[in-house]
C-alpha cells in the first residue's frame, strides 16, 4: 500500500479574518483527500444581536467581514424592511447601489492582486492595488471611510451625497476603467497564466449545484445566477448592466469572472451618479412589527443572506447571518481532490475565501517525521511551478 | 433593463403545485410579499418536499435557520429559484422538545451537510442519516448539552 501523507494547513494567519484549517491528504504531489475545519473565529454575531436594537444591529453586522463590510447591513437592512413591509425611497436605494459596486470592485481587485502574488506574479499585485486605491478614495470622499462606510440603516442611508461628491467620484471613478483593462488583457492574453490556471480547480457544473455554491463561483462554473437580477433589490433593476458567466469552472474562469465584472460595476457606479434622483433618504422607520423576512444581497463573493423574526420588541428574536463563504468552501471537496499540492493554495483562493490561510504547514508521514513549512514554502512551490510552466513555452 | 431577464412567474403556481403534489402534508402556507413563500409542513414531511424544490425547480439552497420557540425548534430551509425571477420558497417546519430529531438532507445533497453540522451543535437537533456530525463552529471539547442558540442558554454555565 502506497503511503499516504496528512498535510494540514492554517488555522491562523495574520492577513486573515476567517482563519479555516485544511487537512490535505496526500499520495505524492496529488491530492486525495481533503478536509476543512472553520469555527476559529466564531463570534456568537447571531446571539450578540439578538441583544441589541434593530439600528445597533446595523453596525454589529458591518463588523463581521472587513473587506465586503457593506454587504452584511446591505441584506440585513432590506430583511427588516421586509418585516416593516416598507421600502427605501430611490435616492437612497441608488446610494446603497453606488457603495456596494465600490466595494465590489476594491474586493475584486484585492483579490487579482493577491492571486498574482501567489502565482507569482507580482507586477499585477502592484497594479491591482494601486488601481483599487483609487476606488477607496472615492469610498472615502463619498462616506468618510475607506471601508466600514456606516452609510445603511433600516428603511434608507444615514447620509447623502452632495454634488461635489458625485462629481468627484464620476472624475475618478473613470481611472479605473484603464488600469482594470490593462490588468485584464495582461492576464487573459498571457499564455503563462492559461498554462497555469487553466483546467486547474475545476468544479463542474453538476457540482456546483449539488453545493449551491454562490457568485463568481457559481457564475465560473456556467452558472447564470445573480441575486442582483433574479432577486432585484437597490436600483440594480434601473441600469443597463450585464451578467457574467464562463463555462469552464477552472480558476481561471473565476478570475475571469471577476476580471469582467468590474468592469460592470463601474457601467453600474456611472449610470447611479448621473441619474441619482431627487428626494428623501430615509423612510422613517419607527417600529418593527412581528413578522419575519428576508434580506439577499449580491457581494462581491456571492450572495449574502439574512433571514430576521421579530416579536413585536425591538430586538430581533432571531437572526440569521449567512455568508457566501458558507457555501462556497465545501465545494473544496469537488474541486481540490485530484489536484497538486502547489495548485491547493490558488484553487483555496479562488473562491476567495476571505483568504486562504498558509500561514504554517506541517508535513506528517506516517513514520511520524515532521517538518514545518512557512506560507513563504507553500507559496513559493506555487511560484516554481509558474516559473516551470514559463521556461517551457520559453517566455 | 438587464439583459438575460428572468421569466417571472406568479407565486401561487408554486403553491398551487406543491399543494397538489402533496395535498394533506402541506400544514399552511403564506406569500406575504410577493416573492417570498412560506409553506409549514410536518417534519416527517419536510425532507421529501425540500428536495423536490431542489430537483424539480432547481431551487439552490441558500441556507437553512433555526429558531427556538417555546414549542421546539423551527427549521426553515430557504429555496431560492435563480431560474426564475425574484421568488424564495421557505419550508418552515416545527421540531419538537419532546423528541429533537429530524431526518437528514446532507446525507443525499451536499449543500444541506454544513448547516445541518451548525443546527445540530447550536441547537440540540438530531439529523437522523447525516454523514458526518461533527462540530462545525465550536470547540471540540464544548461540553454537551449546552445549545447556544436556545433561549435558555446561559452565559455563565
Amino acid at each position: 500500500m502506497k503511503k499516504k501523507t496528512v498535510i494540514p494547513i492554517g488555522p491562523y494567519h495574520p492577513l486573515l479574518e476567517e482563519p479555516e484549517f485544511f487537512i490535505l491528504y496526500v499520495d505524492g504531489e496529488t491530492v486525495v483527500d481533503m478536509d476543512v475545519r472553520i469555527g476559529y473565529n466564531h463570534r456568537a454575531i447571531e446571539k450578540i444581536v439578538e441583544s441589541k436594537t434593530w439600528d445597533q444591529d446595523t453596525f454589529v453586522v458591518e463588523r463581521i467581514c472587513g473587506i465586503c463590510s457593506t454587504s452584511h447591513p446591505f441584506a440585513y437592512v432590506q430583511a427588516v424592511e421586509d418585516v416593516a413591509g416598507i421600502e427605501a425611497p430611490p435616492r437612497a436605494q441608488y446610494i446603497r447601489t453606488i457603495i456596494a459596486e465600490l466595494e465590489r470592485i476594491h474586493s475584486h481587485l484585492l483579490w487579482v492582486g493577491l492571486a498574482g502574488h501567489f502565482i507569482g506574479y507580482n507586477t499585477v499585485f502592484m497594479w491591482a492595488w494601486k488601481c483599487r486605491e483609487t476606488i477607496l478614495d472615492i469610498s472615502e470622499k463619498l462616506t468618510g471611510n475607506r471601508n466600514h462606510y456606516a452609510m445603511f440603516k433600516p428603511g434608507g442611508v444615514r447620509r447623502d451625497f452632495n454634488d461635489e461628491q458625485i462629481e468627484y467620484a464620476l472624475k475618478r471613478i473613470e481611472e479605473v476603467w484603464k488600469p482594470n483593462e490593462l490588468i485584464t488583457n495582461a492576464i487573459l492574453d498571457d499564455p503563462v497564466m492559461h498554462a497555469r490556471l487553466k483546467g486547474v480547480g475545476v468544479l463542474s457544473t453538476e457540482d456546483a449545484i449539488a453545493y449551491s455554491v454562490v457568485g463568481p463561483t457559481a457564475r465560473g462554473s456556467n452558472l447564470d445566477w445573480d441575486v442582483r437580477r433574479d432577486h432585484p433589490y437597490g436600483a440594480y433593476d434601473k441600469v443597463k448592466w450585464d451578467v457574467c458567466v464562463q463555462p469552464d469552472g477552472d480558476v481561471f474562469s473565476k478570475a475571469v469572472v471577476r476580471l469582467l465584472e468590474n468592469f460592470e460595476s463601474v457601467k453600474i457606479i456611472r449610470q447611479c451618479l448621473e441619474n441619482l434622483p431627487d428626494g428623501p433618504i430615509d423612510a422613517e422607520l419607527s417600529e418593527v412589527p412581528p413578522g419575519e423576512g428576508i434580506g439577499v444581497h449580491e457581494a462581491p463573493r456571492g450572495e449574502v443572506f439574512h433571514y430576521v423574526r421579530s416579536d413585536g420588541s425591538n430586538m430581533p428574536y432571531r437572526h440569521k447571518v449567512r455568508a457566501p463563504t458558507f457555501m462556497n468552501l465545501p465545494s473544496f471537496k469537488a474541486s481540490c481532490i485530484g489536484e497538486e499540492i502547489a495548485d491547493v493554495a490558488l484553487i483555496t483562493a479562488s473562491i476567495d475565501p476571505c483568504y486562504c490561510c498558509t500561514e504554517r504547514v506541517g508535513v506528517v508521514d506516517k513514520s511520524g517525521n515532521r517538518s514545518t513549512l512557512k506560507e513563504a514554502d507553500l507559496i513559493k512551490l506555487s511560484q516554481e511551478k509558474t516559473e516551470l510552466i514559463r521556461k517551457k513555452l520559453g517566455k | 433593463m438587464i439583459d438575460g431577464i428572468k421569466e417571472q412567474k406568479d407565486p401561487n403556481f408554486y403553491i398551487d403545485d406543491i399543494k397538489e403534489r402533496f395535498g394533506e402534508k402541506i400544514l399552511d402556507t403564506a406569500h406575504p410579499r410577493h416573492s417570498r413563500i412560506y409553506i409549514l409542513v410536518d417534519k416527517k414531511d419536510a425532507p421529501e418536499i425540500v428536495k423536490y424544490i431542489f430537483y424539480e425547480y432547481a431551487g439552490r439552497h441558500s441556507i437553512s435557520s433555526g429558531v427556538d420557540t417555546p414549542d421546539g425548534v423551527e427549521i426553515l430551509y430557504h429555496m431560492a429559484l435563480d431560474n426564475q425571477r425574484d421568488i424564495f420558497i421557505n419550508v418552515k417546519t416545527l421540531v419538537p422538545r419532546e423528541d429533537f430529531r429530524i431526518e437528514s438532507i446532507g446525507k443525499d445533497i451536499p449543500a444541506f451537510e454544513w448547516i445541518e453540522r451548525e443546527i445540530h451543535e447550536l441547537f440540540g437537533v438530531e439529523f437522523v442519516g447525516h454523514p458526518d456530525i461533527r462540530h462545525l463552529l465550536l470547540a471540540d471539547d464544548w461540553p454537551e448539552g449546552k445549545y447556544p442558540l436556545r433561549k435558555d442558554f446561559r452565559k455563565d454555565f
